[in-house]
């Protein structure tokens, strides 16, 4: 069998956390720990490759981990000392390991395989936090620097009703009114621009230079102009939106080929069938496109607008507010909130997206 | 000879009762191109008779397709008459005249096969169940029942090719204008669809316009070859080919067959030559 490198390396690592000092209290943790690592090194350099040994490495690598974790709180008085950073490395690197044997494995029943896709970004974000969670408390970085993640997440905990009060205001009425407005007048914008040819080269030069003004100095003017309620937020989402969608509809209902336009002019086909029937299936792609980028923008332009003026709600308002108070862990928790937000939305339109052009070769099966 | 004689005086009897389908008479056509004039189509004239299979065939650049094109109102002629059912190839478009099978399938990818070839119909405005009925006659017609709910990208070519004929049939148009239709599949499929069409156009009793550049391919389907030669495109000879309407693939081994294809040959490379002395 041969032996990877990496396995070698952390064995070498465990060994040295059993026998370096770790610092701390010495608690029951802190003597378990060395051992927990190292039969989790000895396993993935000894045992051979099976089911049942990569299990066994996944189990142990994470009880190690949070072993370690655990004895964060003994490092109060005093810094960990080198053992206790040979085991933290010792663990990252057969977590790396156990995740790429992991991708490696091959599964024949289709759930499985479902599954393991699901565990391996699943793995690689729970082993970012924990060494964020190690490193930060570990080194004792400033929390006004960075705060570890448990922090941030017991801040979470304590606010929900703050956050969802902002979340209600920035996204689901500034972003979603604003995105939505702002797609489909540049969809319609799109078909109008396309019907009527001189527009094309008069409207679309003008949508380039609004879609060049900065964000930062487009949000002011519109608190003056629509008052500092969720209303100026969402005009300055469809004026960030309205341009992806418009160009990228105008190319898309361009791309059915020219083949695809005659067959539909031999049937005698009227403007607005060759439209639904070919032209606007062929521009989904395109389409997609710009909603998916529009649903980051939003979120981006509604934060970033309420900067500018806003009642004393909306994730923005609270993250300028707290970062003046240097209350970092609300920030980010904002951000979190944000970034999952972000990453659903991106989610459920890529859902969408597979089911509406599943015809596209990027998703044939 | 008796019978002989009478055969071919039903047959004239019956050539006197055939229309015209197609009247082409002194046609041209001129694209203006950044390189200046191109004659595409020079002084064309051609009449076609309802029932008759004929093929365009030429060297690339004589205005076969282009042809084909403003016969279907694809492409618009600088000066000359064309009538197609005695309208203007417009109108005819407009009442849904003829079916296209282009170079390519150009089945939607979006759509099953039934709900391209339900395409037209819907187009046209024909009722559901009218649709599912035409639908499920015409993949019979191209021998692909079964495989209506299956995507064109799930097809082979020579499937998708033959969907696209169903689809171009589906409305059940007297005219059929086939753009080289089998040009991208290799020959034994393409022997096969030959085949086919000859079988289709047989059962079906439809005015075939169908180009080429492959001259057993139209030896063997057509009852008449025009043949074509480039820059200005235009008839170089238009050749009659009375194989008859059985014609099994050996057909292609016959003295006849061969005598025709030697004609079509010699007019291809005369049509040639002739470019060749005034280029």
């Amino acid at each position: 069998m041969k032996r990877s490198p990496l396995a070698i390396l952390s064995l070498l690592l465990a060994l040295g956390g059993l026998i370096l000092p770790a610092g701390g209290d010495g608690g029951v943790l802190a003597q378990m720990a060395p051992t927990v690592i190292f039969v989790a090194a000895a396993v993935a350099v000894f045992v051979a490759r099976s089911t049942f040994s990569l299990v066994a490495l996944l189990l142990l690598v994470h009880v190690g981990a949070f072993m370690l974790l655990g004895m964060l709180s003994s490092f109060a008085a005093a810094p960990p000392l080198l053992g206790y950073w040979c085991m933290v490395v010792a663990a990252w690197l057969l977590a790396w390991l156990a995740v790429q044997r992991l991708a490696e494995f091959t599964v024949t029943s289709r759930q499985l395989q479902k599954l393991v896709n699901l565990a391996l970004p699943l793995l690689f974000g729970a082993w970012l936090l924990i060494l964020w969670e190690l490193v930060v408390r570990g080194f004792g970085v400033p929390t006004i620097l960075l705060p570890p993640p448990s922090m941030i997440a017991s801040r979470i905990a304590a606010s929900v009703p703050t956050l969802w009060a902002d979340f209600q205001q920035t996204y689901l009425k500034a972003a979603l009114a604003g995105y939505a407005m702002g797609c489909g007048a540049g969809f319609v914008a799109a078909i109008i621009v396309d019907r009527v040819p001189f527009l094309r080269n008069g409207l679309l030069p003008i949508g380039n230079l609004v879609a060049a003004l900065p964000v930062v100095g487009i949000a002011p003017i519109m608190v003056m102009w629509f008052g500092s309620y969720w209303q100026s937020k969402a005009a300055v989402v469809v004026i960030m939106t309205f341009f992806p969608m418009l160009v990228n509809t105008v190319a898309g209902l361009a791309a059915s080929g020219a083949m695809e336009r005659d067959l539909m002019r031999t049937y005698g086909s009227s403007y607005w069938q060759t439209l639904v029937k070919l032209r606007l299936p062929a521009a989904m792609p395109f389409i997609f496109n710009a909603l998916k980028i529009n649903s980051t923008l939003a979120l981006i332009g509604a934060i970033v607008a309420e900067f500018f003026g806003s009642p004393i709600v909306g994730m923005g308002f609270r993250i300028s507010a707290e970062v003046g108070r240097m209350n970092v862990d609300m920030v980010w928790a904002e951000i979190f909130v944000a970034a999952l937000a972000g990453s659903l939305s991106y989610g459920l339109i890529t859902l969408v997206e597979r089911a509406v052009t599943f015809w596209h070769p990027s998703y044939r099966t | 000879m008796a019978v002989v004689a009478l055969q071919q005086k039903t047959r004239a009897a019956a050539d006197l009762a055939r229309r015209n389908v197609i009247e082409v008479k002194d046609l041209s056509l001129v694209f203006q191109t950044s390189d200046g004039p191109v004659n595409a189509l020079s002084n064309i004239d051609l009449e076609v008779e309802a029932g008759e299979f004929v093929s365009f065939i030429g060297p690339s650049g004589c205005g076969k397709t282009t042809l084909l094109r403003v016969i279907a109102d694809l492409e618009q002629p600088t000066s000359g008459a064309i009538t197609v059912n005695g309208m203007s190839p417009s109108e005819a478009r407009e009442k849904r005249a003829y079916g296209y099978v282009f170079q390519a399938a150009a089945l939607y990818p979006w759509r099953t096969i039934s709900g391209n070839i339900s395409l037209p119909l819907e187009v046209m405005g024909i009722s559901k169940e009218e649709r599912r009925q035409r639908i499920a006659r015409n993949l019979e017609l191209v021998n692909l029942s079964g495989f209506e709910k299956k995507f064109p990208w799930q097809l082979s070519g020579g499937m998708q090719q033959r969907a696209s004929i169903a689809r171009a049939l589906s409305f059940d148009p007297d005219l059929l204008l086939m753009d080289e239709p089998f040009g991208a599949l290799d020959e034994i499929v393409r022997d096969h669809l030959n085949e086919q069409l000859l079988k289709l156009w047989a059962k079906t009793q439809k005015t075939v316009i169908f180009v080429t550049h492959s001259i057993p391919e139209a030896v063997f389907l057509s009852t008449k070859i025009v043949v074509m030669s480039p820059r200005p495109g235009r008839i170089h000879e238009i050749i009659d080919c009375d194989l008859g309407a059985e014609r099994p693939l050996d057909i292609r081994e016959t003295p006849k067959f061969l005598e025709i294809a030697h004609r079509v040959r010699e007019g291809l490379r005369h049509g040639h030559s002739y470019d060749e002395v005034h280029a």
